[in-house]
């Protein structure tokens, strides 16, 4: 090589060095130039940045107003009405919200709602239950139809807002009592627990921020028990550990749910039948006054270091399908309840049979239930909506009932794939209209089903109830049947540490968690097999070829050394 | 009786390319079938990292490669030509039994016969770059759309990338035994990492063998 070659090589060296140089660097961070702060933490840093709070938001202790302390309280309006003083448009705000109509918002026709023509095929629809459902309504009295829904002193603004510890003692509403707390002493049969009338001017002066302890009270047992309906929300999240739930660990960031769940006017951010979480995919980053709802709020669509592959996968699959990698994985969930086994009697008495789980497996008030543990979710296409099997929907008994359906397709630009509990039921119906049905079950009258065991007074007790609020439902035709039914619950609470998190080959092998969606190619799931029939014989075929050669060579070689020698 | 003569054919760097490409291609290979489900190794996961690195590395030393190639002048060693072709395929086909020599003896001026010469042309023009082109956008199919590529499916891509692949492990097979049949069964594979090779000396012999066609 002569001198000039050898500085030009150098030179064209060095150029292809810069080269490969730029191509790792844009290949190490390709998306982002932002450097984590902590490496490995790359989301969860920039969302602590993005959802600090101030230590302190509440400008009155609740304790020295004297209204309070000097009211001489004996029923919650009357607390109510206390409230409403200074904060006069409380409860205007809380009649317009699910809270208090139990009809979702969005739906103008009013028919979407426990309070509507939907069902579900736990204790199926409120309507002709109500003393025993409103336990759970942020209300106090509604035990009919003719529950007055315009009266501001109506609304319990304790069962959200009551911080009680052992001085006050608790504030507890009756499970059969309408939403009312007890007047005086007095035993749930279902429990056996005795329940007390609230020390109610303490239980008014602790008011402050709701907890998880507030909205636990209701979400955590619906479904008339605990972690009964969800499977990712029930009593273990009082007190998680990091395990459980990575933003509600109660020995770190120790999250209550308004912290996601952020209100406005008393209007909670959430998912609720036709209307999504939300509606756009903004994060606090873009924009500082949206809801916290979605993981996407603090951890943008883009949470996982820059480059990361994981971050291709947030536009059609949702955070919670890999980081809740199972559901009820501290304390058990139904998955499955058959209404048609009950009504058995042993010795002429009602009975239950205790599970492997300690929950019952049968109940002569309700049938036959599954209880299941660390369950891995079914996965769907979802835009944040379901569509419901209206009590006025006609059914094919012959097929499996949704009773709802999450909605979304593959390719629309809202949905994305979500973990979803599917709960299995057994479940009446009106077999000669082909018609879901609306069973009385709570009463203390004759044709209360869980009084008297017959199906067919319970279903006319309640269809000629629901009647008189939606008469477009038909009459009933006399004759129960039972059919099967599921019900979707997505699953959003549960968040596991990012290192129990799935593993790509969950879904990317052939065992995958997606295996029931289809239409679209997934590397490690699908592989197109009239390729690797060819492709194989064409590697088999070079190595026989090779070696078939090589064997002449060896015999023609002897061959050869004979005939020369 | 044929002498042999030491012939130096492969420089540091041609050494050093061959063997990291080979290694990186072994292990694409072991990572990218794994990835489609025919085997076992790593993980999913690491398979999926392993396989991306090498490729950004299998990228860096192909540009080098290039460079390499064009700087120095030894591009011309894969300039195609079909003289004497049909005598290659006819010597590994037919003579190669008969212990007749190579119709196209290595010379350090001339390292690869003609077949060796279309082989590597096709494989380092063609299949490589299509390999390569294929797998990255495979790998940055989100950002499809923005190229143009929108209305191509997943399923389209990962079926050229599979074919590659195949094409590539098919090659590798042939390539090795095709070591085999120099002066020694390890001579060829010898060369490539001493950068050293004996070969017969035919002397004027080679000269007088015309080509029969």
């Amino acid at each position: 090589m002569s001198p000039g070659h050898r500085r030009f090589f150098a030179l064209a060296l060095i150029m292809a060095l810069t080269a490969a140089a730029f191509l790792l660097i844009d290949a190490a961070s390709f998306a982002d130039s932002v450097e984590p702060a902590d490496e490995g933490d790359f989301g969860a840093a920039e969302a602590r940045k993005a959802s600090r709070m101030p230590e302190q938001w509440i400008t009155a202790d609740h304790s020295q107003h004297q209204i309070l302390a000097e009211g001489n309280f004996t029923s919650g309006p009357e607390v109510t009405a206390a409230c409403l003083t200074c904060h006069n448009q409380a409860a205007l705000q809380i009649h317009e919200t699910i809270h208090w109509t139990w009809l979702c918002p969005a739906d103008p026709e009013r028919e979407l709602g426990k309070a509507g023509l939907t069902l579900n095929n736990f204790c199926i629809s409120v309507p002709s239950n109500e003393p025993r459902c409103t336990s759970c309504h942020v209300g106090y009295g509604w035990s009919d139809d003719g529950f007055d829904f315009d009266d501001p002193t109506r609304v319990d603004c304790l069962v959200c807002h009551a911080q009680t510890n052992e001085e006050t003692g608790p504030y507890l509403k009756f499970p059969a009592g309408s939403g009312n707390p007890v007047a005086e002493e007095k035993v749930f049969p279902g429990n056996g627990r005795t329940y007390f009338p609230p020390n109610w001017n303490a239980v008014a002066m602790s008011v402050g921020r709701p907890t998880r302890r507030n909205c636990g009270q209701c979400h955590f047992n619906g479904g008339g028990g605990n972690g009964v309906k969800h499977g990712d929300l029930d009593q273990s999240l009082l007190t998680p550990s990091r395990d459980l739930d990575v933003h509600m660990d109660a020995e770190g960031p120790d999250f209550d749910c308004v912290r996601c769940h952020t209100t406005e006017s008393h209007r909670i951010a959430g998912r609720c039948y036709k209307q999504p979480a939300a509606t756009d995919r903004r994060s606090l980053i873009d924009s500082d006054l949206i809801t916290r709802i979605t993981c996407e709020s603090c951890h943008t669509d883009a949470p996982h270091e820059p480059g990361h592959k994981a971050n291709d996968h947030t536009d059609i699959v949702a955070c919670q399908s890999c980081h809740i990698p199972t559901f009820a994985r501290v304390m058990p969930t139904k998955m499955f309840w058959d209404w048609s086994s009950a009504g058995r009697m042993r010795d002429g008495a009602p009975y239950k049979v205790m599970g492997d789980l300690d929950r019952p497996t049968y109940d002569t008030k309700k049938g036959d239930f599954i209880w299941e543990m660390d369950v891995v979710p079914e996965y769907f296409w979802f835009d944040g909506t379901l569509e419901y099997t209206l009590l006025t929907d006609e059914i094919d008994p012959s097929d499996v009932v949704r009773l709802n359906v999450p909605v979304g397709e593959r390719g629309d630009p809202d949905s994305r794939i979500y973990p979803f509990k599917v709960h299995l039921g057994v479940t009446p119906y009106d077999a000669g209209n082909n018609r879901m049905a609306v069973p009385h079950l709570f009463g203390k009258d004759e044709n209360a089903y869980w009084k008297s065991f017959d199906w067919a007074k319970a279903i006319q007790a309640g269809t000629d109830y629901i009647r008189n609020s939606y008469p477009e439902v038909m009459e009933f035709s006399g004759e129960v049947g039972f059919v099967e039914t599921e019900y979707h619950f997505q699953i959003t609470h549960m968040v596991a540490p990012k290192e129990n998190s799935l593993e790509c080959a969950a879904c990317h092998s052939d065992e995958s968690r997606l295996s029931e969606l289809t239409g679209f190619y997934m590397p490690g799931r699908d592989a197109n097999s009239l390729l690797d029939t060819i492709g194989w014989i064409a590697v088999f075929g070079s190595l026989v070829g090779v070696g078939g050669h090589g064997l002449l060579r060896m015999f023609s070689s002897k061959n050869n050394e004979e005939a020369s020698s | 009786m044929s002498t042999t003569k030491r012939l130096n054919l492969y420089s540091k760097f041609e050494r050093f390319n061959h063997w990291v490409q080979a290694g990186l291609i072994i292990t694409l290979i072991l990572t990218g079938f794994e990835m489609h489900g025919t085997w076992s190794l790593f993980g999913f996961e690491k398979s999926f990292t392993i396989h991306n690195w090498c490729a950004w590395a299998w990228l860096t030393l192909f540009i080098f490669d290039a460079f390499y190639l064009m700087v120095t002048g030894e591009w011309r060693q894969f300039q195609p030509t079909f003289r004497k072709l049909r005598d290659v395929i006819r010597y590994y086909l037919v003579g190669i039994f008969r212990g007749e020599p190579h119709p196209v003896p290595k010379s350090e001026r001339a390292k690869h016969n003609p077949l060796q010469r279309l082989a590597y042309l096709s494989i380092v023009m063609i299949l490589v770059p299509f390999q390569m082109i294929t797998g990255f956008l495979y790998y940055y199919y989100n950002d499809w759309a923005a190229i143009g590529l929108g209305g191509v499916e997943l399923s389209t891509m990962a079926l050229l990338h599979t074919i590659g692949a195949f094409g590539i492990l098919a090659f590798i097979i042939v390539h090795v035994y095709m070591t085999t049949t120099g002066h020694t069964i390890f001579s060829h594979l010898g060369a490539m990492i001493t950068g050293y090779e004996e070969v017969e000396d035919h002397g004027q012999e080679t000269k007088e063998q015309a080509p029969s066609s």
